[in-house]
Parts: structure tokens; C-alpha cells; sequence
């Protein structure tokens, strides 16, 4: 079947489209952090706890906060059902999303201490890890935690030779390479970079540089979702006080 | 002006953004690489004489020396209290610091505080190895509460609760006839009728979620005259 037909996706998108994505931020009552993302049809919440005591205490790092990451996808999250069990994967991408982020965060300000990240795929289109790290990245800036920027992710690849942004999970089953990337927009600096499959040099200088464009056009949703949420009630109360 | 400012007063800035470049230090919630300040948490940049920091809309509690902080006793040990305070690291509570001077040792602690209660203590130092902030109960006003309602809220907004020369604080006791126990740390006890600890509650909801809007004290006064005159229709923050 092939994947791309007259520059058009296998989902009607462009060759250098993302999908329709839409974030809400500090949407948990319970958690300190937390956000909501859409993108496609992936769908991911993110909870954010901490910095807090760390049990049991001899984890505890005396020089930095620990990062405690749970990727997480829901049974019901793909077409088949999926064991609830932390299978070998989720494990693998909690370290991958943790090691994403560590460097965005300020972790030496809480030394003992721990910040507990959940990530739950509730519905999975492909590109789950860097939307996991953008709902992620979201929920730390909404809890407060001192950061130095943003973290934004966005996924670029090859697909019937093509070079795509923002893969679907078709196109990352059936396409060449898949390369996800996450990127912290306003220092210009890569925190993670993975590829499975075949490019040429050529090919991967071109991905990577769609990618960060992709992040950016993200970037710009986060920024959005964190500032709404004070400037709706700013909207919501303005009328009647002052 | 030392340097280039890149927004205005008070403007909604997120982390990782550039507030200023040149010659300024970087206050609260900002950091400098190079001769660039940049903020580290979701705020409202303040940009002072030489200084520019960010106001957090919200952080966790960061400790103090001399804060007088509420807190809730989560564990007793052979010579002390651990005590929940909402900061990274449980305080720790010295017997020494309580009844001043050598414990009896067939008087057992739990019978001073036990597990879940709740105390006003003061920080007066930290721990020099493990960094735990350390408490005293002894002092006007400190010791266990014995009974209120706790309710917790961003500790950076409680100079908000307070108000400009108190007039937020002031007009909620006079509104609601509750005492209050403000925590440095974000926790609140208020003590009086059911009734007014619910209003006091829901209008310390309305603080937090509206505190960066201008107008506040009096939002927050037509807020709980609403309360009052409304009978049982009772607004649940939301």
C-alpha cells in the first residue's frame, strides 16, 4: 500500500504537516502539574508530583532532586488490549523521557528530594514519546518547577522515500526510518535524539531539521496552553472587578 | 539602566525565556548564562534597579530560616517529630525544641504530639548534613492546633491573603468572624464556625486561581457577601 500518493499522507496531511494538536494545562485538581495533549489521534495526559520527601531515603542523591518518570499505556490505549503491566518498552521510554527532560530541569535546587513524573498513553497513534515529553514538559512548567526552558518533541522520518514530519503509527510500521527529537526551543539545544531505520547523511540532516521546525510549531501550542489558562480568567473576572 | 529589557513590566513570561541581556543579576525564579536572564518558572517578570526576577504564579515551599510554617507530624522518632511542611524535605522537630531542655525519658513523645497532629512551628535553622529544615514550637503562638479547618494553597500567594498592610487578611476575619494561621509554607488553618471556615476555604480558592488579576480584596469581599446573602447556595470553586 503505498504511503504517500500525490504528496498527500496516508491521513490526508502534507509531506511537512503535523497533526491537529490541542494542550490543556493544570487540568488535574489532585497533582501539582499537569496537562493534556491531543495530537492526532494520540491522546496523553501527564501529572506531575513534587518536589517531595523521597521513600525509600536511600535513593536520595545528596547533590540533586531525583527525576522519576512512568510511561505508562493505558489497556485500552491500542487495537488489541495491552497488558496494564509496565512491559519492557514502557520501561525503556520512561528512561528515554527522563533522560529528554533531566536537562531542562533544575534538579540540583531540591538535593534528597524527588520529582514524580506519570506519563499514560490513553490512546496511541504513533509518536508517543515526544508527545508524552511535550504533555510532560508542559505539566513540569505548571507545577512550578524551575526550568530552563520548555522541552518540545517532534518526530521526523522517511516514508515511500519521502521525508516526513510528525510520523502517524502507519507510517512508522511501514515507513523507513523514524527519527524522534526533542528540543528545548529557546537555548537550541537537543535533549533527545533517536533513529530507527535507514537515511542517508543527506536524508538525516534534512529530518533533523524538519523536526526542530516541528518542535517549534509545537512550542508555540505549549506556550499557549501554559498562558491561556491565566489569561482566560483574567478575561472571566476583568468585567466585574477593577 | 544596566542592559536591554525584553518585555514589559509585569508581563506573563514562561520558562526559558529571555527577560533581559546585559549587566543585571537574576533574582527570584530567573538565571543568567552569559550576560543573558532568563526565566526559570511560569510568572510575572518584575524588573527592578539591577535586578530582574519573576514572580511564580506557582512553586513548591521553599524553606527559611525564621518562616513560621503549619505543618502535620508524619512521624515520631526516639528524639523528635518528622513534620510534613509541604517543602522537598520533611522538617524535623527536636524534643529540645519543645519543652526546653532534657526530656524525661518515661514521658512518651506521642504524648507531646502524636502522628497526624497538626502544629505551628517556626524554622530556625537546618540540618548541617542532611539540609532538613529544623523546627521550634517554643514561642507566642506556636504548638499543636487543636482543632479548624487546613486547607493548602501556593505558597507564593500567600502575601496575596494577606493583602497590601493587611487589608485582604483583615477583611476576611471581619467578613467571616474565623481566626486565621497563615503558614509560610502555603498552609492555612481557619478557626470559627463551620460555616465560616467553608467561606474562608472557597475564598481562598478564589485568591489563588484569580491572585493575578488586580482588584482582588474586593472581588473576594463581593465573594463572600454572595456567600452570606445567598443562604445555602454555596459556590463551589472550580
Amino acid at each position: 500500500m503505498p504511503l504517500v500518493v500525490e504528496g498527500k499522507r496516508v491521513d490526508g496531511r502534507g509531506l511537512e504537516e503535523l497533526r491537529p494538536i490541542k494542550i490543556e494545562s493544570g487540568i488535574l485538581e489532585n497533582a501539582d502539574g499537569s496537562a493534556y495533549v491531543e495530537q492526532g489521534r494520540t491522546k496523553i495526559l501527564a501529572a506531575v508530583y513534587g518536589p517531595k520527601e523521597l521513600h525509600p531515603r536511600h535513593l536520595a542523591d545528596p547533590q540533586k532532586a531525583l527525576l522519576r518518570c512512568r510511561y505508562h499505556m493505558a489497556p485500552f490505549s491500542t487495537e488489541e488490549r495491552r497488558s496494564p503491566a509496565p512491559s519492557r518498552r514502557d520501561i525503556e521510554l520512561s528512561k528515554v523521557i527522563r533522560n529528554a527532560l533531566e536537562p531542562a530541569i533544575f534538579l540540583e535546587e531540591y538535593p534528597r528530594s524527588t520529582i514524580d513524573l506519570f506519563i499514560e498513553v490513553l490512546q496511541s497513534d504513533g509518536g508517543t514519546r515526544c508527545t508524552g515529553i511535550v504533555a510532560a514538559s508542559v505539566a513540569l512548567a505548571d507545577a512550578g518547577i524551575p526550568m530552563r526552558d520548555l522541552v518540545s518533541a517532534c518526530a521526523a522520518g522517511k516514508v515511500d522515500g519521502f521525508i516526513v514530519l510528525d510520523l502517524c503509527y502507519v507510517e512508522d510500521q511501514e515507513g523507513e526510518a523514524d527519527m524522534p527529537v526533542a528540543y528545548m526551543p529557546k537555548l537550541g539545544q537537543i535533549t533527545l535524539l533517536q533513529m530507527d531505520g535507514l537515511m542517508t547523511r543527506e536524508e538525516f540532516d534534512r529530518a533533523l531539521n524538519l523536526a526542530i521546525k516541528g518542535c517549534e510549531q509545537i512550542y508555540e501550542v505549549q506556550r499557549e496552553a501554559l498562558k491561556k489558562r491565566y489569561e482566560a480568567i483574567e478575561r472571566l473576572v476583568g468585567g466585574e472587578g477593577t | 539602566m544596566p542592559g536591554e529589557r525584553m518585555f514589559e513590566q509585569r508581563d506573563l513570561v514562561l520558562p526559558g525565556d529571555l527577560l533581559a541581556r546585559g549587566d543585571f543579576k537574576a533574582g527570584d525564579n530567573a538565571y543568567k548564562v552569559g550576560d543573558e536572564i532568563r526565566a526559570s518558572r511560569l510568572g510575572l517578570v518584575e524588573y527592578g534597579e539591577d535586578e530582574v526576577s519573576v514572580i511564580a504564579l506557582k512553586s513548591c515551599y521553599d524553606p527559611k530560616v525564621g518562616d513560621v510554617v503549619v505543618g502535620k507530624v508524619v512521624d515520631v522518632n526516639i528524639n523528635g517529630w518528622d513534620v510534613d511542611i509541604g517543602g522537598p524535605l520533611e522538617a524535623f522537630l527536636n524534643v529540645k525544641d519543645v519543652i526546653g531542655g532534657q526530656p524525661s525519658p518515661d514521658i512518651p513523645l506521642t504524648r507531646i504530639y502524636d502522628i497526624g497532629d497538626v502544629i505551628v512551628a517556626k524554622i530556625v535553622g537546618f540540618h548541617k548534613t542532611s539540609m532538613r529544615p529544623l523546627l521550634t514550637t517554643q514561642g507566642p503562638g506556636l504548638g499543636k492546633v487543636g482543632r479548624g479547618l487546613m486547607i493548602r494553597i501556593t505558597p507564593t500567594k500567600i502575601p496575596r491573603v494577606i493583602g497590601k498592610k493587611g487589608s485582604m487578611i483583615s477583611m476576611l476575619l471581619k467578613e467571616t468572624r474565623c481566626k486565621l494561621i497563615l503558614g509560610q509554607n502555603g498552609y492555612i488553618i481557619a478557626i470559627g464556625s463551620k460555616r465560616g471556615e467553608e467561606m474562608i476555604a472557597a475564598a481562598l480558592d478564589k485568591i489563588e486561581r484569580e491572585c493575578h488579576v488586580p482588584g482582588l480584596t474586593d472581588r473576594v469581599q463581593e465573594f463572600i457577601r454572595s456567600l452570606k446573602g445567598g443562604g445555602e447556595k454555596v459556590a463551589a470553586g472550580g
